[in-house]
């Protein structure tokens, strides 16, 4: 599938200014906070094994159709990616010492999946119908 | 069975080839130890006590003739361990001592074996011996023949079960397989769903009688019509075995079968959301649904509201796609039989001394009674070949006896095998005239033994002869029950029971189900076994799912084979004749008279020592 999520290191992450910026912790549920005034909403990944970010960036890019920019921070690696972008995830700090290039592959690999995700709005069963 | 489209080929083998790349990765020093292991256990990929073991996925246990064989073929390939890993891995066996088979003078130690594939409680195909060098190579045959080990470990959506005699069952409401199948598609590499809290299993039963344990599942799925006809499903959520067995509590009576995916999706988000990260052992969903009780319930259906009304219900089965996916199981065309006998005389004949000698043997009788189960086609059979016998661990098939099985399948069941969760494979589509022949053919191979549902048919776990989470060894203790109860009289005496080992709680032979189980429990560094009675998987013959009742203390290992001993003999002895002649079965007796005589049988098998010390 076409890469679309932007990999940044960390940084140009930290070069990036914090203006307009929301932090959101994993416990907090993203229906019931206010996104106006917000360019780009980061989600934590405190270990790579904890998945609540990848609910998060669905329900805020699918159910509220959110246009900024949502940002994968913390323990983000290489194999995880493409599952960000599907969830919604428009960039990602890749960790320190991991090439993108490994990433980049990963994108290649599949060119789409069964489900619907935040890009396809419908299963593979319904698009090919 | 369901046969994989363009996507669905290529699917599997992209996998495979990013299994090779992260692989290459960890080999090369790129991918850190702790970075790989959720990766490789994703595919299937464990590192155990002395090898790698490779877990593959049966969805819903349906294996093809060329399948059985790609799995014989690996088996004999690759599941080899060099002669000094072996030699090390059998020493240290064999230092953990042995089990008395009571009556006799016999020890049984552990053996290890290579070379075979072992069937699992959740009708997976597990290998203990692959070098993990060899593991992209073994995926990639695996994709040759639409297979894969995609999720079958790991904090994900794991293999989706269902009864073993789907579509072919005489009290079915509807079909389970093609829902499994839509289910298996949306599950496979979901993107938000991969890393959940902790494992999450998914059973399906599309039967009057609950053949596929839904109630022991994070979601069990019924399959029922409403009042108004409709198809749906019963969805109870938070069932589990562990550390705290719970039986799953219904979140809905009914969500009709298109929308079933747009329910799941509600109640697996929740649970990712929601459930518990600080402990592993409190991280199933079962945890959640106890401690929210029906707050869970709200919010599910609070989710379910959102996903239909503000995201379009995106996974609402369509017709189409049911329709595409059903029409691959329908049952297979049969060749008429009385053509087939007209055109070939001396085939005729052959067949009717085989059926001749059959009839003569009182052990086709029993085969017939005990292996041979009614089919929705009065003039078909399912029939179960039994990987229960002595000197094998249960639901271990060579790689002879895998090829054999994919001949018997050839032969005799349109090309099908189904593996079961006793650990048994199922050939589904048998005519009754093949029966002798099938008999015959299965009893040369040791797979006709006619103990299907009886004392011997033991379900276990590899145990602490493989796994590296294990307490204690399962295979010895089976190993030592199978001779105890060689005698087919005496165990046909004993009639229907459910007996389950588990080497560890996290319960992979379902030992809270069993109405005898054995789980391996760690004291002071020593193999000891805590024995539970009355558990129920929620078959008919079991009644309502439940965990059994611990029995006491724990046992030492040389002590549990007189204790099942003790407990068979109470059950001998307490009996009463059931109005058919027959006697009640071990649980009924059990349920009637209570456990307090089965278990003080159970505390008289103690050794004295341990009572002084």
């Amino acid at each position: 599938m076409r890469q679309t999520l932007d990999i940044l290191s960390p940084a140009t992450h930290q070069a990036q200014g914090a203006e307009r910026v929301l932090h959101l912790a994993n416990d907090v549920d993203p229906l019931s906070i206010p996104l106006d005034d917000v360019d780009r909403i980061e989600l934590d990944f405190p270990k790579f094994t904890d998945g609540r970010a990848f609910s998060q960036a669905w329900l805020i890019r699918r159910r509220r159709k959110f246009a900024g920019d949502i940002r994968a921070t913390g323990d983000v690696l290489t194999d995880q990616l493409v599952a960000m972008q599907r969830c919604g995830f428009s960039s990602a700090v890749l960790r320190e010492g991991k090439d993108p290039a490994d990433a980049r592959r990963q994108f290649e690999r599949f060119a789409a999946y069964y489900q619907a995700d935040t890009a396809e709005p419908l299963p593979l069963f319904a698009r090919q119908a | 069975m369901y046969q994989y489209s363009e996507f669905d080929r290529q699917f599997v083998r992209n996998r495979a080839a990013q299994y090779r790349d992260q692989l290459e990765r960890y080999l090369a020093g790129t991918l850190a130890d702790d970075e790989f292991r959720p990766l490789r256990l994703q595919n299937g990929w464990y590192i155990q006590r002395y090898a790698p073991m490779a877990r593959i996925s049966v969805p819903y246990g349906e294996l093809s003739t060329a399948q059985l064989r790609v799995l014989a073929k690996i088996a004999r390939d690759y599941d080899k361990p060099d002669a000094a890993l072996l030699a090390d891995a059998q020493a240290k066996q064999s230092a953990l001592g042995s089990v008395p088979v009571p009556g006799t003078h016999t020890q049984i130690g552990s053996q290890l074996k290579y070379g075979y594939g072992h069937f699992t409680t959740r009708t997976n195909v597990q290998f203990n011996w692959i070098p993990l060098e060899k593991s992209a190579e073994v995926m990639e045959l695996l994709a040759s023949v639409d297979m894969h080990g995609i999720q079958t470990s790991g904090n994900a959506i794991r293999n989706i079960t269902a009864e073993a005699l789907a579509g072919i069952a005489v009290d079915e409401i509807a079909d389970p397989r093609p829902f499994a199948e839509i289910m298996r598609q949306w599950g496979a590499l979901h993107p938000e769903f991969a890393f959940l809290p902790r494992k999450f299993k998914i059973a399906i039963n599309g039967a009057k009688e609950d053949r596929a344990a839904i109630g022991w599942y994070d979601i069990g799925l019924q399959l029922v019509r409403n009042d108004a006809g409709e198809l749906g499903f019963r969805v109870q959520v938070g069932g589990g075995m562990g550390r705290t067995p719970i039986i799953g509590a219904v979140v809905s009576e009914f969500v009709r079968w298109d929308q079933i995916l747009n329910y799941v999706e509600a109640c697996i988000r929740v649970y990712n959301q929601y459930g518990r990260r600080d402990n592993a052992w409190k991280a199933r969903i079962k945890i959640l649904v106890k401690s929210e009780g029906h707050a869970y319930i709200e919010k599910v259906e609070e989710e379910f509201r959102q996903i239909i009304e503000l995201d379009g219900a995106p996974h609402t089965i369509t017709q189409a796609e049911y329709d595409r996916v059903a029409a691959m199981f329908v049952p297979p065309q049969l060749a008429a039989r009385e053509q087939e006998r007209n055109r070939d005389p001396a085939q005729a004949q052959i067949r009717e001394i085989i059926r001749a000698d059959a009839e003569a043997d009182p052990h086709y009788d029993r085969w017939l009674q005990r292996n041979v189960l009614p089919h929705r086609n009065p003039e078909l059979r399912a029939v179960v070949l039994s990987f229960k016998r002595l000197g094998q661990a249960p639901g271990d098939a060579t790689a002879d006896q895998l090829d054999a099985a994919a001949d018997l399948a050839e032969r005799f069941s349109a090309g099908e095998a189904r593996v079961t969760h006793e650990q048994n494979l199922v050939l589904p589509w048998v005519h009754q005239d093949d029966l002798p022949q099938l008999w015959a053919a299965a009893r040369k191979l040791g797979l006709a033994r006619a103990n299907i549902g009886l004392l011997t048919d033991v379900i276990a776990c590899p145990g602490g002869d493989f796994c590296s989470l294990a307490n204690a060894r399962s295979l010895p203790l089976a190993e030592a029950i199978t001779q105890r109860f060689q005698d087919l009289d005496e165990e046909w005496d004993i009639g229907d029971i459910d007996v389950n080992i588990s080497g560890c709680i996290n319960s992979c032979g379902h030992h809270h189900a069993g109405h005898i189980g054995i789980l391996g429990v760690d004291k002071d560094g020593k193999e000891w076994y805590q024995v539970t009675l009355g558990g129920s998987d929620g078959t008919n013959l079991s009644g309502p799912a439940a965990p059994g009742k611990i029995v006491g203390p724990s046992f030492s290992a040389a002590e549990v084979p007189a204790v099942i001993d003790a407990v068979i003999g109470t059950y001998r002895q307490l009996r009463e004749g059931a109005a058919d002649g027959r006697f009640e079965t071990f649980i009924a007796t059990l349920r009637r008279v209570g456990i307090e005589p089965f278990k003080a049988a159970a505390n008289s098998a103690r050794f004295a020592e341990k009572e002084v010390a």
